[in-house]
């Protein structure tokens, strides 16, 4: 099913994420976000962020011990914990962010 | 997001009435020919695939023998029938291990014995529930063969010995044969031959990912503890689930295993080429991509020139290191000939507990009253140790040395008899959430019970696949998803490392600190 961004069609896979990563932009998340039926806060966008700058180093979604890490290092101690992150994300920090971020869902036993 | 019912909880585990058809699906996603031609399989479904599918079935009864016999030997006793988790939750009759192998069997008898052979013939074949291949079979096969988790709960049960899981292996290798895999289990093993691991972990991230552990690990007890990649010369090479490098709480068991090492005083490393002790080729059930995948850890020990291999976490691949490795990937006359070949880091840590060689302090882990689930592999096709029932014995052993607080879910629900955690057998992905979570009634019912008549607090597990499972499906089921840990990261809370500074030196240092 495509994403219909400004007129833009972005094409996408059975759950949702993007097919292409070069296709992401901040107003692509917010529809992908929509299509969620959730709410992009500031919030939202500082871990966001964080994935797209540590996929574009590692070429791989962050693992959430690193993410939680790297949040409380960044923005505080009260938000570097996971509880939080399943607060902004209830779908689970790894799988519901990263499709925001537009970066592919991580596989495997996880 | 969730469009189905979860099942009810009940102070028992219930046999369900029937409802026919109620699991009827389109099954989960199917794999894309990206997913599907590097593991050797075409892109989709060929032309002639029935045709395609009834000849590769042929194969399969020729060069499985056991299947063979499985096809011809069920009775029909019905012993199987209520066996299965999943048509414990869902109340689908297909989900009845005899109902879900006859999918299969009722196209072998159509076209490999000699009395379906003569009855088509006739147009008589359904005289012995004989039917042909058709793309309603092929459908009910995609839905309901990923319905099975090869966990191979009934094949205790049955009088015969009939192993479901090779039924549901056979089926999906037929079907990914003639084009039509699963998208999950075949994406991942592509990924395990692009990168090394199923989760696509590159060789930098995961050395950053590592140095990050080392970290903490060092920042909580004081202690320098190293998780080394890919260092030459060493004892053992450590091959563990890709999620032990990514998720919780698998992570902390793997900061437990660097644990244990290091008190052991042996040389250690991981690979970054045999990243991932998961095998998917098991439960895709081609031998070819088994062996493949299963060659890496092979290359890895000999590149690296270790002594030992031994394996983390991980209920299949225990299963395939313990009973196929050798002939998988072997042999491995270059280890070390002194230790089980692999050993498991149960097998490890109950070694060096009986010889007194770590201490520990279990009352880190006095705010839990703990529970063990029994992974199915490794309960039902693997041992641990070298008496039977090891694979029992000395996970609990560990857990009992590291906590004061343990008590065993009802009796028919583990060991043997264990039930499966809903998830296992390649159906640990999102599009099946409502197989994952009415699978897990059985076990979600006996935890239940614990929770409420003991007060245990945790469950833990030694499967990458389980605990993933758990913590996704627990909130379904009014429980909460941090109740799942891992067994080594039991070990890590109450072992106490040589020079590590406990919570009682630090309170005696402020104290001298605030006389002075």
């Amino acid at each position: 099913m495509p994403l219909e961004v400004n007129g833009k069609s972005y094409e996408t896979d059975e759950e949702g994420y993007l097919a292409n990563l070069n296709d992401w932009s901040p107003e692509v998340a917010e529809a992908l976000a929509k299509a969620d039926d959730a709410e992009l806060t500031e919030n939202h966008w500082e871990v966001i962020n964080f994935l797209r700058e540590y996929y574009e180093e590692y070429q791989i979604a962050p693992a959430v011990r690193v993410l939680t890490k790297a949040i409380g290092k960044k923005l505080g101690k009260d938000k570097g914990n996971s509880k939080y992150l399943y607060e902004l994300f209830p779908y689970g920090p790894a799988k519901q962010a990263c499709k925001y971020a537009g970066l592919p869902k991580p596989t495997g036993c996880v | 997001m969730a469009d189905f019912e979860t099942p009810e909880v009940r102070e028992h585990i219930h046999i369900p009435k029937l409802q026919p058809g109620v699991m009827e699906s389109s099954g989960p996603f199917i794999a894309k020919p990206d997913h599907q031609e590097p593991l050797g399989f075409p892109g989709e479904l060929v032309d002639n695939w029935e045709q395609k599918a009834i000849d590769a079935m042929g194969e399969a009864v020729k060069k499985y023998r056991g299947l063979a016999v499985f096809m011809d030997s069920c009775v029909k006793c019905g012993a199987c029938t209520d066996k299965c988790h999943y048509y414990l939750g869902s109340t689908d009759p297909k989900n009845m291990p005899v109902a879900r192998q006859d999918l299969f069997r009722s196209v072998y008898r159509k076209y490999h014995t000699p009395a379906g052979k003569f009855l088509s013939k006739l147009g008589l074949e359904w005289l012995i529930g004989a039917k042909s291949m058709t793309k309603e079979v092929l459908d009910d096969w995609h839905n309901y063969y990923h319905q099975c988790s090869e966990c191979r709960r009934c094949s205790v049960y049955c009088p015969y010995g009939i192993d479901t899981a090779e039924v549901t292996m056979a089926a999906r290798d037929v079907m990914a044969q003639v084009g039509q895999g699963q998208k999950y289990s075949n994406e991942i093993i592509g990924k395990v031959y692009k990168i090394g691991n199923n989760l696509g972990l590159p060789e930098p991230a995961l050395a950053d990912t590592l140095e990050g552990l080392e970290e903490d690990i060092e920042d909580e007890t004081g202690v320098k503890v190293e998780l080394p990649l890919d260092r030459k010369g060493v004892d053992i090479l450590l091959v563990t689930p890709s999620a032990d490098f990514f998720a919780e709480p698998h992570v902390d068991g793997l900061m437990g295993y660097a644990k244990v090492f290091h008190e052991a005083g042996v040389t250690w490393t991981l690979s970054s080429k045999a990243s991932e002790a998961a095998n998917f080729g098991l439960f895709i059930g081609n031998y070819e991509n088994m062996r493949k995948i299963s060659l890496r850890i092979r290359e890895a020990a000999l590149e690296l020139g270790v002594k030992r291999i031994v394996f983390g976490e991980c209920g299949h691949a225990w299963r395939v290191a313990y009973s196929f490795l050798n002939t998988l990937a072997g042999p491995f006359d270059f280890l070390d000939q002194n230790y089980p070949i692999p050993q498991h880091i149960c097998e490890f840590t109950h070694d060096l507990i009986q010889q007194d060689k770590l201490k520990f302090d279990p009352s880190e882990n006095d705010w839990m009253t703990l529970t063990f689930h029994d992974s199915c592999n490794v309960a039902r096709a693997s041992r641990m140790g070298d008496e039977p029932g090891g694979q029992f014995r000395i996970p609990r052993e560990i857990i009992k040395t590291v906590c004061n607080n343990y008590v065993d879910m009802a009796p028919e629900t583990i060991g043997e008899g264990t039930y499966c955690c809903g998830g296992g057998g390649g159906l640990l992905t999102d599009d099946l959430m409502s197989v994952r979570v009415k699978g897990a009634l059985p076990r979600m019912t006996a935890l239940t019970n614990v929770v409420q008549d003991e007060g245990v607090t945790h469950m833990a597990a030694i499967c990458a696949i389980c605990k993933s499972q758990f913590t996704k499906v627990l909130p379904y089921y009014n429980l909460g998803m941090d109740m799942v840990v891992s067994v080594h990261q039991l070990v890590s809370n109450a072992l106490i490392l040589t020079g590590q500074e406990t919570d009682e030196e630090d309170e005696e240092q402020t104290a001298e600190a605030a006389t002075e």
